[in-house]
């Protein structure tokens, strides 16, 4: 089973990376990029016997730090 | 009685030395030193001390893949019975990212890693590892990191303040650190964090003597106890 798990910056949180990205579009002459949060992409390979508790333990325990994160399990056919 | 403290590496550790020189130059004792696979440590520790550097390349973040470690488990098991634990650096970061300290370390918001001496006030003078300064007193200390910038939600921060769990406060903005934050405590005194390196700053050739009173009232309050 293949997944994915998202992991962005919570709301609020200063994310001084997007800024930099944000700032070096417009320095591209971008237009109209109003704002840019930097994030995280996990590609996991796992076991069709692991269960949706025990990714969510991953996520919790080491993917993301849920002091300034949050995260999103998705799925994806294969 | 012999000082016995312990000075961790992790692979990526690039301060340990440092720290183990400034230990035994203070001490009087060498620490032991303690590989990042060890599962225990030495019995009847009275410090143990987490180094600067970029433990595991600083690779998923700061600190996360070390503060999962297996000497890690024994370190909170120590840290939980009492042990006082300095994190300095990297060591900080560990320590927010196994939840021994509250709050994250995030990119400095310059962007730019920061490397200089930088002033710090003293806030907290009756913890173990701050006793020996005085109220107020501003200290300098050198910075070297990237990640530096102290993150805590507004009611973490309240409580950290409310408590006297800040132990420093830069005097300046150096990274951005949520009201300036250079150094926590956990709720119980024994475990300190902080981005400035003391271990940088304990004999006249370094270029400041301030880091010293740190070592010296930890230990002198180990010792004495």
């Amino acid at each position: 089973m293949k997944v994915r798990v998202h992991v962005s910056l919570k709301p609020g949180v200063l994310d001084p990376q997007g800024r930099a990205i944000h700032h070096s579009l417009e320095g591209l002459g971008f237009a109209g990029v109003n704002d840019v949060r930097a994030g995280r992409l996990f590609e996991l390979d796992v076991a069709d016997s692991v269960t949706d508790e025990a990714l969510d333990d991953m996520c919790r325990k080491l993917l993301a730090n849920m002091v300034i994160e949050n995260y999103r399990i998705e799925k994806v056919a294969a | 009685m012999a000082f016995r403290s312990a000075v961790i590496t992790f692979p990526g550790s690039n301060c340990d030395r440092d720290m183990a020189v400034a230990l035994e130059a203070i001490s009087g004792t060498a620490p032991y030193r303690v590989w990042h696979g060890d599962a225990d440590l030495p019995a009847g520790l009275d410090f143990i001390a987490l180094p600067g550097g970029f433990s595991y390349g600083d690779y998923l973040r700061c600190g996360a893949i070390a503060s999962r470690s297996p000497v890690m488990r024994a370190v909170i098991a120590a840290a939980e019975q009492g042990v006082p634990v300095l994190g300095v650096c990297n060591g900080f970061q560990v320590l927010t990212e196994s939840g021994l300290l509250p709050g994250a370390l995030l990119r400095n918001s310059g962007i730019r890693f920061v490397c200089r001496d930088a002033p710090l006030i003293v806030e907290n003078t009756q913890s173990l590892f701050t006793g020996g300064y005085e109220a107020g007193q501003v200290i300098r200390i050198p910075v070297a990191h990237h990640d530096g910038n102290y993150y805590a939600d507004a009611d973490t921060l309240d409580r950290l303040e409310g408590e006297g769990r800040v132990a420093f406060r830069y005097a300046e903005n150096v990274n951005g650190s949520a009201r300036q934050i250079a150094g926590v405590l956990n709720a119980a005194g024994n475990v300190l964090g902080m981005m400035p390196h003391p271990e940088r700053a304990i004999e006249t050739a370094h270029g400041g003597t301030d880091g010293r009173a740190l070592f010296e009232s930890a230990i002198k309050g180990l010792v004495g106890a």
